[in-house]
């Protein structure tokens, strides 16, 4: 069905399972109890975590099967974002026309840009990709301040013009975004015990659109194209000698991912409809390559869980000051609580950084799967353990199996 | 006319002639083995065929057109393959995948963007690859992850990649080098088959004399760049010229 494997279907299922039950998944603490900082169940970040997910599934398509690692991705996504918030001042508050624009934009962007740099491979086209998306960024601060409002940011005003909208509500306020009249902020909240929970239009549409990202990126996985693509990783040498040109599909898995990071700015401008030129800088490309390679680079689903680790981390960590810590240890002596709050001081809150960081260190040192190869090898250990007692074939001597790109 | 017409190639690397004037004529559905010692030059002739090396001058034809300025992929789509001396396959991925990707070369062209249809789903294409595999009898080793392959192994894959594409002109760059004997007479095996099969030409470079005087009905004979001798095996078994050419590099 949908032209997909019966295996490749269910993990599909699973994933949008998961992605629609995530205001109930994302807030196991109750509202009152001290672990509710934990809880990551509400609609800013878990638009966060779906809008980055995308970003990095799109990335993925790029890095994780042609193996070409841009550092300029950013450049896409803030493209994207200022072309949805253009949609907004001069159309409509309509999300569909400003998504739209967001993916045609960066695709062209990325046709330029992904024509110039592939012309160079392996660090070179890193360091073009960069070179390009920081001339983005240093322009959006500068000559293109008209486009962009600079260092502002480019917002919404009273007098935008929205010729299908209106420039301003009856109230005199600034119109939201919407689809088709479903307002993109709109909450429903849910109390159930201790807990509440929150259901977000925002966070719906943005859930929808990352599991159709994702079923496009399954099956282009899937796919001749795919298979191309992991060929052009593996050795081109062979690809040109087999009477296939490797530049057009690259190129093709540029520009997708390019469209994809559009795709994620258009959202992101979409929830706030607000786009600065923050978006565009090397930080934010780097990101992206920490959110792929954290979880899995080539894998399916890894990208999407190193976006939700790490903006977890982002949100989450950030949050946790000393003020909370000296909550946490209140029950010891002063001067072992004093101890222990100086001892995790440098990893939360500003320090979420420091977190994150010896967590990727040891992520890619005893993972270089990423955290997808720490969940297959937690798989097979319990697999094992079932089937110890069994006899089992001598591992040395049977072939390897073959990795499977799709867990 | 042969298919293949190599005229007054030189080919220099900094202060190194590598080929010097090289002629060469290969007729259309014959084996045409190059020996020569190490370091004569053989890779670099082949390297110039197939669009990896520009020569300095001369003029290379394939079947009446020249390869000179164009890419490699585009020279493969005029229907030569090779073999390489370190095997060159894609080594992420499984024996089977290697062997799709030329089926789709050859049904698809240079590229072409099916980027929803799936792979399990061409039937054509999986019957050829599988097909092939059963040729080289490696349809047990399909699934294998193709890196941990043996090397013997490697090279009759990257073999059986170049067969499946038909070309007319095969080229291979000492296919046997560490294979151990058996497999080279499977080897030896497999190309008379496939001579047997369909119209094909062949060029061997190859330094096992056993696997030379098996397949070659020409042999060229290279010695620092420069062709020595061109005649039918019989008689370069006693070519003096020949002997002093491998006799001089073991000096
Ligand atoms: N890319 C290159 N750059 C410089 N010298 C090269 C290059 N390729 C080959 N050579 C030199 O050209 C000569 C011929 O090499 P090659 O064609 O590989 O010999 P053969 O395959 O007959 O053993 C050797 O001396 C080799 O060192
Ligand atoms: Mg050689």
């Amino acid at each position: 069905m949908l032209g997909l494997s019966k295996k490749d279907l269910t993990f599909l299922l699973i994933v949008a399972v998961l992605t629609l039950c995530a205001p109930f998944l994302l807030n196991p603490f109750p509202t009152d109890s001290a672990m509710a900082q934990f809880n990551a169940g509400y609609p800013d970040l878990m638009q966060r975590f779906v809008i980055f997910g995308i970003f990095a599934i799109g990335f993925n398509i790029l890095f994780g099967l042609t193996g070409y690692l841009s550092f300029g991705h950013a450049a896409f996504l803030g493209v994207g974002s200022y072309s949805a918030v253009w949609m907004f001042k001069l159309l409509s508050m309509n999300v569909l026309p400003a998504i739209l624009l967001s993916m045609i934009i960066a695709g062209l962007f990325s046709v330029l840009i992904g024509f110039v740099s592939l012309r160079r491979s392996g660090i070179y086209f890193s360091i073009l990709t960069l070179a390009f998306a920081q001339m983005s960024f240093n322009l959006a601060y500068s000559v293109l301040t008209p486009i962009t409002n600079g260092e502002t940011g480019l917002q919404l005003t009273l007098d935008d013009p929205r010729v299908l909208g209106q420039s301003a509500t009856p109230q005199g306020g600034i119109p939201v975004t919407s689809l088709f009249g479903i307002e993109m902020r709109a909450t429903h909240e849910l109390a159930v015990g201790g807990w509440t929970f929150q259901f977000n239009a925002g966070y719906y549409l943005c859930a929808i659109v990352m599991i159709l990202a994702f079923y496009v990126a399954l099956r282009i996985f899937r796919s001749p194209f795919g298979l191309m693509l992991r060929a052009v990783k593996s050795n081109q040498n062979r690809l040109n000698y087999t009477g296939l040109n490797p530049k057009p599909y690259t190129l093709a898995a540029f520009v997708i991912s390019g469209v994809y990071a559009g795709l994620a700015g258009g959202l992101l401008a979409s929830m706030d409809p607000l786009a600065g030129a923050e978006r565009m800088q090397w930080t934010a490309s780097g990101e992206v390559v920490l959110m792929t390679i954290l979880g899995g680079a080539g894998t399916m689903i890894g990208p999407v869980l190193g976006a939700g680790f790490i903006k977890y981390f982002e949100n989450i960590f950030s949050k946790i000051n000393d003020t909370v810590l000296h909550q946490w240890f209140a029950f010891m002596p002063d001067g072992m609580e004093d101890f222990f709050v100086f001892l995790l001081h440098p990893f939360v809150g500003k320090g979420w950084h420091l977190t994150l960081g010896i967590l990727f260190m040891l992520v890619v040192t005893f993972l270089p799967g990423g955290l997808v190869e720490g969940g297959q090898r937690i798989a097979r250990l319990l697999r094992r353990e079932r089937t110890d007692s069994n006899d089992r074939p001598d591992p040395e001597h049977h072939p390897r199996e073959t990795p499977h790109v799709a867990e | 006319m042969g298919i293949l017409e190599v005229k007054g190639v030189n080919k220099r690397f900094g202060g190194l002639q590598a080929l010097g004037d090289v002629n060469l004529s290969v007729a259309e559905n014959t084996v045409h083995a190059i020996i020569g010692p190490n370091g004569a030059g053989k890779s670099t002739l082949l390297n110039c065929l197939v669009g990896k090396l520009i020569p300095d001058t001369g003029s290379v034809m394939f079947d009446g057109q020249s390869v000179l300025g164009r890419t490699p992929y585009e020279i493969n789509q005029m229907g030569i393959s090779r073999v390489f001396q370190t095997p060159e396959i894609f080594g992420d991925l499984t024996v089977f995948e290697n062997m799709v990707i030329p089926a789709f070369a050859k049904r698809d062209g240079a590229f072409r963007m099916h980027a929803f249809e799936s792979v399990a789903n061409e039937k054509d294409i999986c019957i050829m690859a599988e097909q092939m595999l059963v040729d080289v009898n490696m349809q047990d080793k399909m699934h294998m992850h193709s890196a941990s392959l043996s090397r013997g192994d490697k090279r009759r894959l990257e073999m059986a990649m170049c067969l499946l594409q038909e070309p007319r002109l095969l080229l291979l760059d000492e296919p046997t080098a560490g294979m151990a004997r058996a497999d080279t007479n499977n080897t030896i095996d497999l190309l008379k088959e496939i001579k047997q099969k369909r119209d094909i030409t062949i060029a061997i470079i190859e330094h096992d004399m056993h696997v030379v005087f098996s397949l070659a009905d020409r042999i060229t004979v290279l010695a620092q760049g420069t062709p020595l001798v061109e005649d039918v095996p019989e008689n370069i078994r006693g070519n003096p010229k020949v002997r002093e050419a491998y006799l001089g590099e073991a000096a």
